[in-house]
């Protein structure tokens, strides 16, 4: 008995110990690297326009009307809710899923004015496992731009230009696909205008 | 599939080559009391300084049944200390958003899933936890069990590689080393290089920001908080409790493809470096490269079913006029695409991590499978911080006695006979996931408060269950999330079904590294059979899989197969 009490108080202060140096200590010192070192993303890459915070560059955001690239769907909260992230969590034999896409491919084809023998991107139509995915795929952003031209009285040409200064290339050529970041993208045609 | 995904992946596994010998040998130094390391110059003050408040000496050496108590009173002390916290959130600091105390139900199931190193998350992170039950209740266990389970590998590496012994190591030094000469380091250096990429870490408020397209939405609230240092020791230490809700989904906690790539990197970091520890301490590393080559051969077997799978995608949505080219995207990130995902979850699930950058309940069933079989099989596939190593060295003494049943002879191991009471404890390991997961996994089948909580109808909530329990009893973490896990039968069960899955393993494991380590050597003879080369690998991989096989095969026809042939040949939804 006095060997388990011993062993629960060296437990005690083992515990107590580990909380100073990882609980306090270690996550402090990160703190202070990141102002240091990676002060805008430790803040969380926020864009700030006229002295308002538009958003973050990580984190997409909901985009409905005809003027603007539209992100993916979203099932964080009631949509891009990024205090709230999550996936729809659906699975392959759900008929809400099968319902909830054949609605929005629906949708997609009418917005863009495209035929029914065009294939949606698969990004278009399904909600991403954060709900907060920033990217859509190239061809998506492409079959979306004369959309966006036509309502923002652009020359198509120029917003694919656009589209393409905003791509981003996998990371060293090698990691991951190429993405389109629409919540920048947006903000370029904004200013374009 | 794509050629540049191949190179990736060549990169990955050359990388993780590359990178296994020189951290077994700084495991085997800090893994020896007196060990040198090039860090002593900076660490070792502090290192003595901790003995001396903790009440220890360096040298002093536990029996395995002290050693057992030990760790199982830390891991006591520190359970109670996080249900504590979580209890008392609202009147702790580092609360800006005002969360009011956790639930008793789901403080047991966080806390009970932190110590067990499982980290499943019943919590929703950005919408129950402050600041601070994220930093001090969930990343103390993040280091520590973390620690704990390297300690109980290096004590079962301990007590097969000495001979008529009484003692296996000291708990408290272990614990001790571990964390100051590699975790706490390694994570800070990773933490720096997360927020490189874009992890945050801070304290501030939820930002309020004013979205460009006003009339979608009004504000958007972004949550904040101190990332990066918890997201480096979630990887490293195998733990994979995210942040955030959606874990390594959401873009602040895995922003880039190439924190991704690296953030699989560091989950099978240490487990990799514990074969060349195992080699190492053993006097055959031969045997520790035949173990991981070993691991390495399931974990490629895994990821093609499951990258073949999703590429392929849903062929009920191709149907509805959806591009096949992208695969299966739903609960995928457009920067991860199919391949980053496939490894992901393939890497997550054969540690006992459980960080997940895609939803594991979206996958197509086959895709979903192998998650479900890495899990099932012990999480041996590289497995967790010293649980996969331990894990394995079961399913080793398991392989030569089968071996010596072969050929008539009295099965040894390193130098040991292995004897009745040796196989028992083996036996007793592996029992107790099975009945834990498939006894757990009934019981939720027909009680009506477990079936309530399935999202998905049909085979595919089957799955979510048997998902669920497997999960919590092989401390992974992963979910088919589309559970409603967080009722009390679901928090109480799966708590439970953590302990028992963690506690009633490590003990039998620590009484095998007793027996072991008290047995007198025998002399190596031309009939030994030897445990490197390729007939002990090709015998290792068989054992693991038939093991796991016929243990789960039943479970998984009802669930994931039979959902596979329905999509493929049937036109039913749920």
């Amino acid at each position: 008995m006095n060997a388990i009490m011993s062993e629960i108080r060296t437990a005690l202060m083992s515990t107590l110990v580990l909380v100073v140096l990882v609980c306090c200590l270690y996550p402090l010192a990160v703190r202070g690297a990141g102002l240091l070192i990676f002060p805008r993303n430790a803040a969380g890459s926020l864009i700030t326009r006229a002295g308002t915070i538009t958003g973050s560059e990580l984190i997409g955001q909901c985009f409905t009307g005809p003027r603007y690239f539209h992100t993916r769907p979203s099932a964080a909260g009631k949509g891009y809710d990024a205090a709230n992230s999550g996936g729809s969590n659906l699975g392959p034999l759900s008929k809400h899923l099968r319902d909830t896409v054949a609605e929005r491919v629906a949708a997609y084809r009418q917005e863009n004015g495209l035929g029914p023998d065009i294939r949606v991107p698969a990004d278009a139509v399904t909600a991403s496992g954060s709900g907060l995915d920033p990217h859509i795929s190239v061809r998506n952003a492409l079959l979306q731009a004369p959309r966006v031209a036509h309502a923002a009285g652009m020359n198509p040409e120029a917003v694919r230009t656009l589209i393409h200064a905003h791509t981003e290339a996998p990371d060293a050529l090698l990691f991951g696909c190429p993405r389109v970041n629409v919540l920048t993208l947006n903000i370029a045609l904004h200013e374009n205008r | 599939m794509h050629p540049v995904n191949i190179i990736e992946l060549l990169l990955f596994v050359g990388l993780l080559l590359a990178m296994t010998k020189p951290l077994g040998l700084h495991l085997a130094a800090v893994l020896d009391a007196q060990g040198k390391t090039v860090l002593d110059p900076f660490v070792q003050p502090a290192e003595k300084f901790l003995y001396r408040l903790i009440g220890i000496r360096s040298t002093d050496e536990q029996s395995w049944k002290r050693y057992t108590v030990s760790l199982c009173a830390f891991s006591l002390v520190s359970m109670l200390f996080t249900y504590a916290v979580l209890r008392l959130q609202h009147l702790l600091p580092l609360n800006p958003q005002g969360f009011g105390p956790v639930r008793p139900d789901l403080a047991f199931n966080t806390a009970a899933s932190f110590t067990t190193n499982t980290n499943w998350q019943s919590y929703g992170g950005e919408s129950t936890l402050s600041y601070f039950s994220q930093m001090a209740g969930l990343t103390l266990h993040n280091f520590a069990s973390a620690a704990a389970g390297i300690a109980v590998a290096a004590a079962l590496v301990r007590g097969i590689s000495r001979h008529s012994v009484k003692t296996i190591g000291n708990f408290w030094v272990d614990l001790v080393r571990t964390n100051l000469y590699l975790l706490i380091p390694a994570s800070f250096i990773f933490a720096l290089f997360l927020m490189s990429q874009g992890v945050i870490q801070n304290f501030h408020p939820y930002v309020t920001a004013q979205p460009l397209d006003q009339q979608a939405a009004a504000a958007q609230s972004i949550a904040q908080g101190p990332l990066a240092s918890q997201i480096a020791i979630k990887m490293l230490g195998t733990n994979g409790g995210g942040f955030m809700n959606a874990n390594a989904a959401h873009p602040y906690e895995n922003p880039t493809p190439l924190s991704n790539f690296l953030q699989m990197l560091a989950i099978l970091l240490i487990p990799s470096g514990l074969t060349y520890y195992l080699g190492r301490m053993l006097k055959n590393q031969r045997h520790g490269w035949a173990v991981w080559t070993a691991m390495l051969i399931m974990f490629l077997a895994s990821l093609s079913v499951c990258w073949w799978s999703e590429s392929a995608g849903n062929p009920r949505l191709h149907a509805l006029g959806v591009d096949a080219a992208e695969g299966n995207m739903e609960g995928k990130e457009v920067r991860f695409g199919i391949f980053d995902s496939a490894l992901f979850a393939t890497v997550t699930t054969s540690a006992s991590c459980g960080a997940v950058n895609a939803m594991h309940d979206s996958f197509t069933p086959a895709g979903g499978l192998m998650p479900l079989v890495n899990i099932q099989l012990g999480e041996v596939v590289f497995g967790g911080a010293g649980a996969g190593l331990y894990g394995m060295l079961v399913f080793i003494v398991l392989t030569v006695f089968l071996a010596g049943l072969m050929v008539g002879r009295t099965p040894e191991y390193a130098g040991k006979k292995i004897e009745a009471r040796d196989i028992k404890l083996c036996a007793l390991a592996l029992l107790i996931l099975v009945c834990t997961i498939l006894g757990f996994t009934a019981w939720a089948a027909v009680a009506p408060r477990g079936t309530a909580a399935i999202t998905n109808r049909g085979p595919h909530g089957l799955t979510e269950m048997l998902y669920a329990f497997s999960s919590a009893a092989g401390n992974n973490g992963s979910a088919f999330a589309g559970l409603g896990a967080t009722t009390v039968w679901y928090n109480t069960t799966l708590g439970i079904a953590m302990l028992l899955g963690r506690f009633f393993m490590i003990v039998p494991i620590l009484a095998l590294a007793g027996s072991l380590g008290a047995k007198k050597p025998m002399p190596q003879t031309a009939g030994t059979f030897p445990v490197a080369g390729p007939t002990f690998i090709v015998l290792l991989v068989g054992t693991v899989l038939i093991v796991g096989a016929l243990t789960f095969l039943p479970a998984l026809a009802l669930g994931p197969i039979v959902e596979h042939f329905l999509m493929t040949t049937a036109p039913v939804v749920y």
